[in-house]
Order: C-alpha cells, then sequence, then structure tokens
C-alpha cells in the first residue's frame, strides 16, 4: 500500500475527507442561496431564469458542479464508511446510556441528520436539476432569446403544502447538521487554536442559522405571496 | 443506604453473560463506590458464590485502573475515577446498573474486568522518547516556556483508563492517542521521534478496531483528568503533517 492510500484508508484521512467533502459543500451552499435569492426579484422570475441558465451552460461552473457531485458521493460514501467502522468498533452495546450534556444531540446525530437530508436531496434534485437538465421544460423569451422557465417550474412546486413543508423541515434538519458539522470540520482539520476557534464557532453556527432560513424562505414566499 | 445492583456477569471471555441483580444494604454514604463493592463480594464470598471481578489497584484516583460504567457514564455521575466515587453520589434505595467498558478494543475478560492491552500497545508503537545513556543531564538544562510546561503536563495527566473510549458512541480512542501524542509534540524531547510516532500511534490505534471521533465532546465530558479536545486536533495536526512529510513511503 503506498502512503497515499494508506493515509486515507486510516480513520484520520477518512475523517479528512468528510471534512474537506463537507466544507467544500457549505461554499457551495453559498452560491446557492445567493443565486436563489434572485426568485425574490419582481422582474417574473427573469433575473433567475437567466442565471439558472448561466449555471447550466458556463463550462467554468460546470467543473464546480462535477466538483460538487463528487463532494456529495464522496461525503455520504465515507460516512458509510466511517459509521460501519464506528459500529465494529462497539459490537455489544450499553443497557443504559446517559450522554453528557456537553456531547449534543446533533452531534450524536449526525448521520441521522445526514439521512433525511440526502432523502431531501433526492426530491430536490428530481424536481428541478434533473428537470432543468432533461427534463420537458416550459419556455419563455426574453429580448428574442429563448430561456427554460425554471422560474414557472418553482413557482408552481410550490403550490404544494408537502412540498413546501419537507422544504422547511428539511432546511432546519441541514441547519442542525450544519450546527456541528461546520465546526467539526475545522476540528478534524487540526484547527483548534484559541485564537481563532471561538470566531469559527461564531461564524459557522451563525451560518447554520442564517443560510437554512434563508433557504426556507423562498417556499415560504412562493407559496405566500405567488398564489 | 440499602441498594439494588444490577451487575453485569460473564464467566469469561467466550461466556455470552447477563445482568444479575444484587441487594446490598448498611452502605455508608462515606464509602467509595469500590468499598461498596467490597461488602457486595464479602457477603458473595460468605454465601459461598463468585465474587463480582473489577479492576481496581491504587485506590487514589491516579493509577487509571478502575473502570465501570455506571448509570449510563463511565465512572459514574461524578466526573472523576470510579475509585474516588463516593455513595453521597447516590440515593437510598437507588437501583445501579453497573455494565464493562463497552469496545471492540476492550475484549471483556470476565465480569467487569477488560482487557485494556491495546493501549499498551498504542503506546509501545511510539509513546517514548529517545534518552541518551550516560551522564546524568542537569535539570532544566533545556527552556521550555511556562504554558507549553503547563500544556505538555495537562496532556499527560491522563492515566489512560479507557473511559474515553467507554463515554464515546464510536469507541474511539482518539483522546488517549491524542494526549499521549500531545505530551510529548509539545516539548523538546519528543522531537526526535515526532512524526514517526504521530504515525506509528495512529496505525496501532486503528489496527486496535477502535472507532473515528465525531467530535461529540463526550469523551472530555467524562474524562476523570480533563484531558481537552484540543488535543485530538492537535494530533491530527501531527499525523497529516507527518503522512506528507516523513520519510516513509
Amino acid at each position: 500500500m503506498s502512503w497515499v492510500t494508506k493515509t486515507f484508508n486510516s480513520s484520520l484521512g477518512r475523517k479528512l475527507i468528510m471534512a474537506l467533502t463537507g466544507l467544500f459543500l457549505v461554499i457551495f451552499l453559498i452560491g446557492h442561496v445567493t443565486g436563489n435569492l434572485l426568485l425574490f426579484k419582481d422582474d417574473g422570475g427573469q433575473a433567475f431564469n437567466e442565471y439558472a441558465d448561466f449555471m447550466t451552460t458556463n463550462q467554468f461552473v460546470q467543473i464546480l458542479s462535477i466538483t460538487t457531485y463528487l463532494s456529495v458521493i464522496l461525503h455520504v460514501v465515507y460516512s458509510i464508511v466511517l459509521t460501519s467502522m464506528n459500529k465494529k468498533a462497539r459490537p455489544i452495546g450499553y443497557n443504559q446510556v446517559n450522554p453528557p450534556k456537553e456531547s449534543s444531540w446533533n452531534s450524536r446525530n449526525m448521520g441521522i441528520l445526514g439521512t433525511f437530508i440526502l432523502i431531501f436531496l433526492v426530491v430536490h434534485l428530481q424536481g428541478f436539476w434533473y428537470q432543468m437538465h432533461w427534463g420537458d421544460m416550459p419556455k419563455v423569451t426574453y429580448d428574442g432569446v429563448v430561456y427554460k422557465d425554471l422560474f414557472e417550474i418553482v413557482v408552481f412546486a410550490f403550490q404544494q403544502e408537502w412540498l413546501v413543508a419537507l422544504y422547511v423541515i428539511s432546511m432546519i434538519l441541514l441547519g442542525f447538521h450544519l450546527y456541528h458539522g461546520f465546526e467539526s470540520a475545522f476540528q478534524t482539520l487540526g484547527l483548534n487554536h484559541k485564537k481563532y476557534t471561538p470566531a469559527i464557532q461564531f461564524v459557522g453556527r451563525a451560518f447554520a442559522i442564517v443560510v437554512p432560513a434563508l433557504f426556507a424562505s423562498m417556499p415560504l414566499y412562493i407559496y405566500f405571496t405567488l398564489n | 443506604m440499602n441498594l439494588t445492583l444490577k451487575i453485569w456477569r460473564q464467566k469469561n471471555h467466550k461466556d455470552k453473560g447477563g445482568f444479575v441483580d444484587y441487594k446490598v444494604s448498611g452502605i455508608s454514604t462515606d464509602m467509595s463506590f469500590l468499598e461498596m463493592l467490597d461488602v457486595l463480594n464479602e457477603q458473595l464470598s460468605e454465601k459461598g458464590e463468585d465474587p463480582v471481578h473489577f479492576d481496581h489497584d491504587c485506590r487514589e484516583g491516579i493509577c487509571g485502573m478502575c473502570s465501570l460504567y455506571i448509570n449510563g457514564h463511565p465512572h459514574g455521575p461524578q466526573q472523576t475515577t470510579t475509585c474516588q466515587l463516593h455513595m453521597r453520589s447516590f440515593a437510598d434505595g437507588d437501583t445501579i446498573t453497573i455494565e464493562p467498558w463497552r469496545a471492540a478494543g476492550f475484549p471483556v475478560m470476565k465480569d467487569l474486568i477488560t482487557d485494556r492491552s491495546a493501549f499498551d500497545r498504542i503506546q509501545q508503537a511510539g509513546g517514548y522518547v529517545s534518552v541518551n545513556t550516560g551522564g546524568v543531564p542537569d535539570a532544566n538544562e533545556i527552556p521550555i516556556p511556562k504554558l507549553i510546561a503547563d500544556e505538555a503536563f495537562d496532556a499527560a495527566t491522563c492515566i489512560g483508563c479507557g473511559a474515553c473510549v467507554a463515554a464515546c458512541k464510536n469507541a474511539s480512542a482518539m483522546l488517549f492517542v491524542s494526549a499521549k501524542i500531545s505530551q510529548l509534540a509539545l516539548l523538546p524531547q519528543g522531537q526526535v521521534e515526532r512524526k514517526e510516532r504521530a504515525e506509528k500511534m495512529v496505525a496501532q490505534m486503528d489496527a486496535e478496531g477502535f472507532g473515528a471521533c465525531t467530535n461529540t465532546g463526550a469523551c472530555s465530558a467524562e474524562c476523570p483528568k480533563g484531558i481537552s479536545l484540543t488535543n485530538i486536533a492537535r494530533m491530527n495536526r501531527e499525523y497529516f503533517s507527518a503522512v506528507v512529510s516523513s520519510e516513509n513511503t
């Protein structure tokens, strides 16, 4: 085994992959939420549709997209590898477990939170991403140029209460996942320092609240105002 | 105090084992938890039954030999060792559940005794420094800043009891291993084997079948010596920088 495979097969190497892919997905979320804020622009969806077109055709964005897909896949695969390793490390469990209060509920249930987020992701990608790439999309024309009308699909989707509810609940779960995951990734990378860790914790916790809240506000806004 | 004890009994390494309930009475609140178990074992011996086997040695909270997973906590409800846990932490009439440490790396040998030699093998893999033989060096010959010395000493207070593994939902030994790596990585004397130490101790930790840390913080909260999670971050730094820069291909 070369030193590279040995490292990535070690417990710390596997954790490193979780941390790096997780942090890349955090960066992805910043881009995703910023772009989607165009949904709030009162122009019948023109800015949003032009942005969606750019995101599916620009070459540089496509490289970032592939990195994002790979990050999601690696994050999921390595979570399964690590979880099965961790289960094997305690073949017989305790009769009674009382986790200390310093050990938060979400930090102990990242796998469960992640599983729900993955289920949400499948529904989410099927509804918008798949439709945008390969679905039969309605068209709209701005200044003589034909665009796929993703805005129409989004507005139509969020007329359904169950889907709005699914999105809001999923964003709450994502918030809990990020609340632990953000600072945990830095700890795994070895970046724990009394000068910087308080700032990392503050940014991580703010991120875990603000970003999912912005995402959740989108289906709620469409459901209540564009009905 | 009168208590009901629900204790894990297991004849040997291969036995399936199970819980057995015992009643003890006349327990003083000033007794340590181990003394309370001594009372139970006196009763069992008088009846000609096999006493409950548990690990203990110094009974002063410094050797790391005692263990026991008590009511869902390693070393019981207080952040100390089981030998320093007193019966005043419990109420008259309580039922106390006593289990062995549970980890693939700590197989149960009998009743509440587990084999913790995995920790010894991790230490032997790299938890040492090279010292030249010859004349005795002067004390304080090598200057070490007070803060660094304190940090190294804090890591060195780890007694290797294994409560971190017992507390961790993943049965991870990373708090222990990181304390042992830290206490030497921080000091000038530890520099010679620094890279080799991080690589070998992490490899041995994995080989012993311990899980991977998910940064829940349960280990540090339950550690009788309060070993900090910053040690785990330091271990990660030591390991990652060692694998990219060492001569081991």
